[in-house]
């Protein structure tokens, strides 16, 4: 693919159309998915842009326009944030336990390491983080019940997919000289981890956990929907019942709860890269 | 320091076996499990209630129905439509998101005012960005399920629903991030044309764009990758694809139907992930 001409100062430029061009290709398919999929849905697009979808959904911003504000019912919304929050920090708990636990045996952590569970233990950490934390929420609610603990399992598990495998990159990528002068010494493979290892991947693990944290706090919020606890609960729960008010100070506390963690996250981040 | 220590001579005979660490350590190992407590309690976390009968039994018979998956024709069918629904709801909301992320990128993009090249932003069109990224603020903080449950009423049960939540949530993250990736490189072509008396959308085809091409579609692919694993879950409010059918399957307790669902639902991830992957590579 030479577009230059017979003097190399003044090249062709490319021709409109290449047959070549695998980016042309690409977006080509991009374009035929996009109207395949248009195509297939058949969205209402009709009954959303009438008069009737139109004046339901004025009522319905409406009614959010007011929040109940009763002491009581303010009380309760404040407890199912602070529920949030804890399933979100217990869950998180869990994941690095978990996760630590399961990224052990899923890092090669020299060259003579057989790392017999590898490719079993990274299969099982694929899984767990390949469905969501709302997946594991309703398939928990067989097991654990309505409530915020079937919650807090569930972001235990996806994070600890994730977490796992992050773990385990970061494990299998720390420098390997002072595991292997321990492990010249004849020191067991438990302490080169705890004395080598460990002290020098722990502000790359802590910084991980943080991240999910905030996330988790995010997923903590939605998780309710399906019944796991939380603001989430709340919220199906007034709007499946119609009652605007209670519903429009939940998604108040909801909304407040995400920004508060995104100015928090963006100070902290702030102030540890200064 | 290795000059201070003093040799191993004058050592004392016995060291101090004390870890000098201990108490803080005990400070903050105790300050944790205060911490933990109210967490524990607000959470409800008794992790033997999945070991009584009456929750482990029906636990494990669901489990045990995961095998074999059910894999008729029929129900494969099924999977196969709601699948593409998936997928079709994720592009189709992505598309509707980039129709309302790239205006408003456009009037947020601090590079392409014509008032700060000389000088300071004038009144107006500052206050004009800074609404705009409030606007788009708004806009990706309200989780996409949430704005799902809300069209659910309005609009009814169905992909629709979906596809807006998508639209919404994803236009308020890619303005944002677009926003972000466009002020971040250099500026120095755009405000040269802009200085040379090119109009504001000249400079951003022939400047801006061109320098952050690569950038603004590897991050929209990314994006697509997280609406098809958003969209999945959607369903779980009433809006299609394969949530739908999993909790339809879930709340009549089928464990083979929703082994199969999981499998296509890790495959369909794993999918998305690869051809992510490619076409960044493939556009870069």
């Amino acid at each position: 693919m030479n577009h230059s001409a017979a003097n190399d100062t003044y090249k062709l430029p490319p021709k409109l159309f290449d047959a070549r061009c695998k980016a042309c290709w690409l977006m080509l398919g991009v374009l035929i998915l996009v109207v395949a999929s248009f195509a297939t849905l058949n969205l209402q697009w009709a009954q959303f842009w009438s008069w009737n979808a139109a004046q339901r959904m004025g009522r319905f911003l409406g009614e959010l326009l007011h929040p109940q504000t009763s002491t009581v019912f303010v009380t309760k919304v404040l407890l199912a944030t602070l529920e949030t929050l804890a399933m979100s920090a217990l869950g998180t708990l869990l994941a690095v336990l978990l996760g630590l636990a399961l990224a052990l045996p899923a890092a090669r952590t020299h060259a003579q390491d057989p790392a017999r569970w590898r490719g079993t233990t990274r299969l099982l950490l694929n899984a767990l983080r390949s469905t969501p934390e709302l997946v594991w929420a309703a398939l928990l609610l067989i097991a654990a019940g309505l409530g915020p603990f079937a919650g807090t399992l569930a972001l235990g598990l996806h994070t600890a997919g994730v977490l796992g495998r992050l773990f385990a990159e970061a494990i299998e990528n720390a420098a390997p000289g002072p595991s292997f002068a321990l492990r010249l010494r004849g020191v067991g493979e438990a302490r080169v981890f705890l004395y080598a290892t460990l002290p020098q991947v722990l502000p790359q693990l802590m910084s991980y956990t943080l991240y999910r944290w905030e996330n988790n706090i995010r997923a903590a919020a939605v998780l309710g929907v399906v019944g796991a606890g939380g603001l989430g609960q709340m919220l199906a729960f007034h709007m499946g019942l119609f009652q605007m008010g209670e519903t429009s100070t939940v998604l108040l506390a909801m909304l407040a709860l995400v920004a508060l963690v995104d100015a928090l996250s963006y100070a902290v981040r702030g102030a540890l890269s200064r | 320091m290795p000059n201070e220590l003093p040799a191993p001579a004058l050592m004392p005979t016995r060291p101090a076996l004390r870890d000098p660490a201990w108490a803080a350590r005990v400070f903050w190992a105790l300050a944790g499990l205060a911490l933990l407590w109210p967490a524990v309690v607000l959470t409800e976390f008794k992790p033997w209630v999945l070991l009584e009968p009456g929750a482990l039994k029906p636990a494990l018979n669901f489990v045990g129905a995961f095998i074999p998956p059910r894999m008729d024709a029929e129900f494969l069918g099924l999977l196969a439509r709601e699948t593409w629904r998936t997928v079709a709801m994720a592009t189709a909301g992505l598309t509707l998101a980039l129709l309302l992320a790239i205006p408003l990128s456009l009037l947020s993009v601090r590079v392409l005012s014509l008032s700060s090249l000389t000088g300071r932003m004038a009144m107006v069109p500052s206050v004009l960005r800074q609404g705009v990224r409030w606007l788009l603020l708004v806009l990706r903080s309200v989780p996409e399920l949430v704005w799902a449950l809300v069209f659910v009423r309005v609009v009814g049960l169905g992909p629709t629903s979906g596809v807006l939540a998508i639209a919404l949530t994803y236009s308020g993250m890619l303005g944002k991030v677009y926003a972000d990736i466009m002020e971040s490189g250099d500026a120095h072509a755009t405000t040269n044309l802009m200085r040379n008396g090119s109009g504001r959308l000249q400079a951003f085809f022939y400047g801006l764009l061109p320098q952050n091409a690569g950038e603004l579609t590897s991050y929209t692919v990314y994006r697509w990758e997280c609406a098809i694993r958003s969209s999945a879950v959607l369903g779980f409010v009433g809006a299609g694809g394969l949530g739908q059918l999993m909790d339809s399957s879930m709340k009549m307790f089928n464990g083979s139907e929703v082994a199969s669902i999981l499998l296509v639902f890790m495959a369909l991830v794993w999918l998305a992930d690869r051809m992510s992957a490619m076409l960044r590579k493939g556009l870069a």
